[in-house]
Order: structure tokens, then sequence, then C-alpha cells
């Protein structure tokens, strides 16, 4: 396999009019990895894919794709290709024609463009499909045939955009891992836009978390899970109770806030008094049963609702009903400080 | 699920056919059966006769007007399509903000506040001996005498149609081209293609249904028409919608019914060949 380049962003900025969408962010996504640009609508996060793709203007700053600089090369000629969300194939054309397009664009003969084409749909296993509008497939399908498009042109760089958001939740976890494995087999760089932090804790080597036009933290996911950066990258990925650092009377002078797990939170019945230093006084709000977890909401007067996931063993072993008073308490060794 | 007794589907029906049957089956049937009646100079005689079309078939007369008018047909369909593509392109692709799209759009629409008639006859002082277009180029020395063919000829009339017909063109392939989800533009770009390949390859097969619908519009017009004729032609050429008019005139109703019934069956032809080529449901 060819040696496959790592993408930079230097700087990377998107204004429209006065408003900033993409803040000089800088990233670096080494070569072969699954990123993830993960964050809530109006992050910026697609709007860094449409640039690195070329489908946006850069305001300022560049996109390095190994040692050259694609900023202002048109879409074709930076060795990227995007999936489009909607995967925007051509309705007029059959899987067949729509994957060959951009060899018919590149003026490709017939014959050897539908070969080829051919080919790249047995790899996503659609070539029985091949004659097919894709009004004719299902969600599923028409990703695999728009997969199979953007694959034909060889890019260094996949750009995914949102692609299993239009699916249903059995066909997402079943296309994530599909996607998963054509990237391992490959061994490109994708780039895969998403808002949800279940899709890119389960794919990413990296998971870029973005709000408000800026990168909030970029690392693997399980960093990212357990010593998230930020406040808002701990209530993002979920999973965190965020207190003041005060509350939790664990800071060190170092953040305002610190980030406790809520799958090392532990509850019991109880009244006040008994609270301690690393334990607080609240009352059950909800209790959710899960399978193979329970997760207990409870009031602290004061604080956000916190909550605490409790495997069904230990739930049963100290059993808590909506209404009663409850200490919630933690390790101190749990306590995660944030930066911000 | 409740099965809804048929006769409460046919009450359902019903006004719809009946004014289908009352103005589109009616009339047709009527000129159908006129056009195998007799007449003479002063009255129609019921009758079963053949003669009518005959008389039509196997004049030379009928031909050359067939073929004139055919040729006008193409003529102004083929510059329609030209011009009513481009202006329906520039709205749709090159217009961003949706307002200015409706400006544009309702701007298309000025020509239509006035009548044909009076739309036609306008032309009449700009194109004429010593109209404005031979003043002015006269004026600028680019030409010597007055141009002739400006007015009353074959070109004043497809310049008519296509003033007057442009508009049916614009409008359903606009709405073709407004159907298209503008990704696809971008995957376009994102295979490499230029943009003169994304207009062949994406764009115009895309909106083949409003080109069809568009080219329907205008040519069964063009093929009906005989005011256009009569007026920017001074007479001088000739349509089978005239030729009607001019049979009506001479009260020869039979002769006139079995031209329509004839140039009915071609319009059905030609639209039934375009209905084969694209598939104009989608549109619907």
């Amino acid at each position: 396999m060819a040696k496959q380049p790592d993408i930079e962003l230097v700087s990377l900025t998107k204004r429209y009019g006065e408003t900033v969408a993409v803040d000089s962010i800088g990233l670096r996504i080494p070569a072969g990895s699954y990123c993830c640009l993960l964050g809530p609508s109006g992050c910026g996060k697609t709007t860094t894919l449409r640039m690195i793709a070329g489908h946006e203007e850069v305001s300022e700053g560049d996109i390095i794709l190994g040692s050259e600089n694609i900023t202002v090369l048109p879409p074709a000629a930076r060795g990227t290709a995007m999936m489009f969300q909607s995967y925007a194939l051509f309705p007029h054309l059959d899987c067949t024609d729509n994957v060959a397009f951009s060899l018919k664009m590149r003026g490709v003969d017939k014959e050897t463009r539908r070969a080829r084409a051919v080919e790249m749909l047995k790899r996503v296993h659609m070539d029985a499909y091949a004659g097919r509008l894709p009004a004719q497939l299902s969600g599923g399908q028409q990703q695999r045939v728009a997969l199979a498009r953007a694959l034909i042109t060889d890019p260094q760089v996949l750009l995914l955009d949102e692609p299993l958001s239009a699916l249903d939740p059995f066909l997402r976890i079943r296309m994530r891992e599909e996607l998963k494995s054509l990237q391992t087999r490959l061994g490109i760089s994708f780039i895969h836009v998403t808002h949800s932090q279940d899709e890119a804790m389960a794919l990413a080597d990296l998971v870029v978390v973005m709000n408000g036009g800026r990168i909030e933290q970029a690392a693997p996911p399980r960093e990212v899970f357990n010593r998230p950066a930020s406040a808002f990258v701990a209530k993002f990925i979920g999973g965190h109770n965020v207190l003041p650092a005060a509350v939790a009377r664990a800071g060190v002078g170092e953040g305002p806030f610190v980030a406790i797990r809520a799958d090392r939170m532990s509850v019991r019945p109880g009244s006040s008094g008994e609270a301690g230093v690393t334990s607080l006084q609240g009352v059950t709000r909800s209790v959710e049963y899960l399978g193979s977890t329970v997760q207990v909401g409870i009031d602290v007067t004061g604080l956000e609702t916190l909550s605490a996931t409790l495997s069904e063993a230990r739930f049963d072993a100290s059993p808590v009903r909506p209404g009663e008073p409850v200490i919630l308490s933690w390790r101190p060794e749990d306590v995660h400080v944030l930066g911000r | 699920m409740n099965r809804v007794k048929s006769w409460v589907t046919y009450l359902q029906v019903a006004p719809l056919a009946l004014v289908f049957l009352l103005f589109l089956i009616v009339p047709i049937a009527t000129i159908v059966v006129v056009s195998f009646f007799d007449y003479n100079t002063t009255q129609i005689i019921p009758a079963f006769l053949l003669q009518n079309y005959e008389e039509l078939l196997l004049s030379p007369v009928t031909w050359r007007t067939y073929q004139q008018t055919i040729q006008f047909a193409l003529i102004t369909w083929a510059l329609t399509l030209g011009i009513g593509f481009t202006v329906a392109y520039f709205v749709a692709f090159h217009v961003r903000s949706p307002t200015m799209q409706t400006v544009l759009f309702l701007i298309c629409t000025i020509p239509f506040w006035t009548s044909n008639v009076i739309r036609m006859i306008s032309w009449i002082p700009f194109l004429g001996r010593h109209g404005l277009a031979n003043t002015t180029l006269m004026n600028l020395g680019l030409i010597n005498q007055p141009l002739e063919f400006l007015l009353y000829s074959d070109f004043s009339v497809v310049l008519a149609y296509v003033h007057l017909y442009t508009l049916f063109m614009v409008v359903p392939i606009f709405n073709s081209m407004m159907r298209i989800d503008r990704s696809l533009l971008e995957a376009a770009r994102d295979a490499g293609a230029t943009g003169w390949q994304t207009l062949v390859n994406v764009i115009l097969p895309l909106c083949k249904p409003g080109i069809a619908i568009g080219s329907i519009f205008v040519v069964t017009i063009v093929m009906g028409d005989f005011v256009t004729v009569r007026m920017m032609s001074g007479g001088l050429s000739a349509s089978v919608g005239l030729m009607m008019a001019n049979a009506m005139s001479l009260l020869q109703y039979p002769a006139a019914a079995a031209n329509a019934v004839v140039l009915l069956l071609l319009v059905l032809f030609i639209v039934a060949a375009m209905m084969r080529l694209v598939d104009i449901r989608k549109e619907l």
C-alpha cells in the first residue's frame, strides 16, 4: 500500500459576513485514521468538512494534504472524495453509471468505466443491483452505492457528511461496522461528521469535539471520555456529572468545574447529616431501568440534575425510589478536574 | 376498513366527468360528425361523405400549408427552447436569493399583462418599413434602404411566436430545475465535472420532463394558431388555422371540420411521440 498522507488544518477560518462559522482551528489527522468531527448543530463541523472537500471557500488558513497545500484546488484535484448527507445519487442514472460518473467526466471510455464501476459495486456488495435506479434502492443500499461512487477515484481521504443520519437505528449500527471495516481495509483516512457521540465513540481513532466554531478537544475516544478537556465536552459526550469544583471539594485551583463519570457514582437511601467530603445530599427524581444498568436522576439543591448509572446488582443492593432522600457519593480518585 | 359503496364513487367522479363530456367530448364529436357532412354555398346538409377529406388531402395547397405550419412550429420550438432554457437556468442557478428569483420570475410574466393581439400589434410600428428598427439602422449608416423582411414575413411571424410563447417554455423548465437537489451539482463537481459537463450530464437530463411539457405547450399552440400568422405576415404566409378560418368565413363548415380533425390527429401524434420520449408524470 502506498504511503498515505497526513492531513493538516492550519488556523482554518470561515466567515459568512460578520459571523464566524469556523474560528481559526488547527488539527493534524494522521494518515489512515478514522476521524470524527463531533458537535451540536451549528458548531462548524460540516463547514470544516466542506472546506476540506473544496465545496466551501476558505476565508483564512490552509489545508495541507501530505506535502501539498490544497486550500484553493478544485474538489476533484485534491485527492479527497465526499459522500453527501443525502447521498446525492444522480436520480436519472443507474448504479453503474452513478459509480462511473467521475470516470466519464475524465473521458474514460464506456467499456472500461462500466467494468471498473461494476468491480467497485462488488466491493460494497451491490453488484446485484447494478442496473437499478437510486429510487429503487433502500437507504442502506443507496449509501453503499454512494460509497462506491466516492471511492472509485481512489481518494486519499474520504469525507463523510453525517452518513448514517438518514438510516433507521438498526441499519445505522450495521452500516457503522461496515464503514469501520472498509476504512481498515482501504487504509485511507476517513473524516466523518456526526452529532452522535455514540457514533464517534464507536468509530473514531480521533474524536474532534467542536463547539462554536472552535475545537474543544481532539483526542482518542477513551481519552475524551475519561479526561474531557472542558465542561462542554463532558456534558456533550454524556455519561458525566459536571459539578462546580467547590461543591466537589476537589478543586486544586486548576479550574472551576470537575467531572465525575456517572457510572462511578454510588447512591444509597439516607438523609441529611450523613453527607461527607465526597458526597452530596439529594432527592431521587427518576429511576430508569435500562436492562443491564439502572439510571438514577437526582436533584441536589443549587445544582443541575445529576445522574448515576448503576449496575442492576448494585442498584438492587440499596434500591431507591423517586421522591426519596438519597446520599450520592464518589471516590476522590474519580474526580476529573476540567480545564475550563 | 370500510369499502365505500360504488355509487358514492361514481357520484364523486360525476361533476368532472360531466364537465369533460359537455366541454370536450361533445364539441369534438360534433366536429367529427360535421366533417362528414355535405354543404353548398348556403347550407350544410347532414350526410356521410368522405368528399371533404378527399378534397383536403388531395390538394397540394393543404400539403404546402401543413408544411409551412410545421416549419413555423419547429423553428419556434427550437428558439423558445433555447431562450427558455437559458432564462430558466439563469434564474434557477445563478440567482441566489429567493426574493430575487421571484422578482425576476414576475418580470418574465409582464408581457402577459396585455392581450396577445396588442402585443403583436406593438411590433408593427417597430418593424415597419419606416419603423423604429429600420430608421435606427439607417441613421447609424448600417443599411442604405429599409429592410423589407422585418415585417409581414416569416421572420416577423416567428418573432411574434417567440415573444408570445417563450414563457410557456420558461415556466416548466424552471420548475424542473428548482426540483434538482443542489447537492447533486456539488456531487458532480466533486466527481470532477466542469460546469458544462454538469449541465449536459446532470441538469439537462433532469429537466427533460419540463422541456417536454414546455414543448407540448408551444407546439400545440403554434400548430393551431391563425391570428399571429394573419397579423404578422400581412396575409403573405398561410397556416392550417388560417385555412380553417377562411373556410369558415365562406360557410364551408364541413371542410373546416375535416381539416380540424386532421390537425387534431397530427397534434395528438406529436404529443404522443413526445410522451414516449419523456416520462412527464414525474413532474405532475
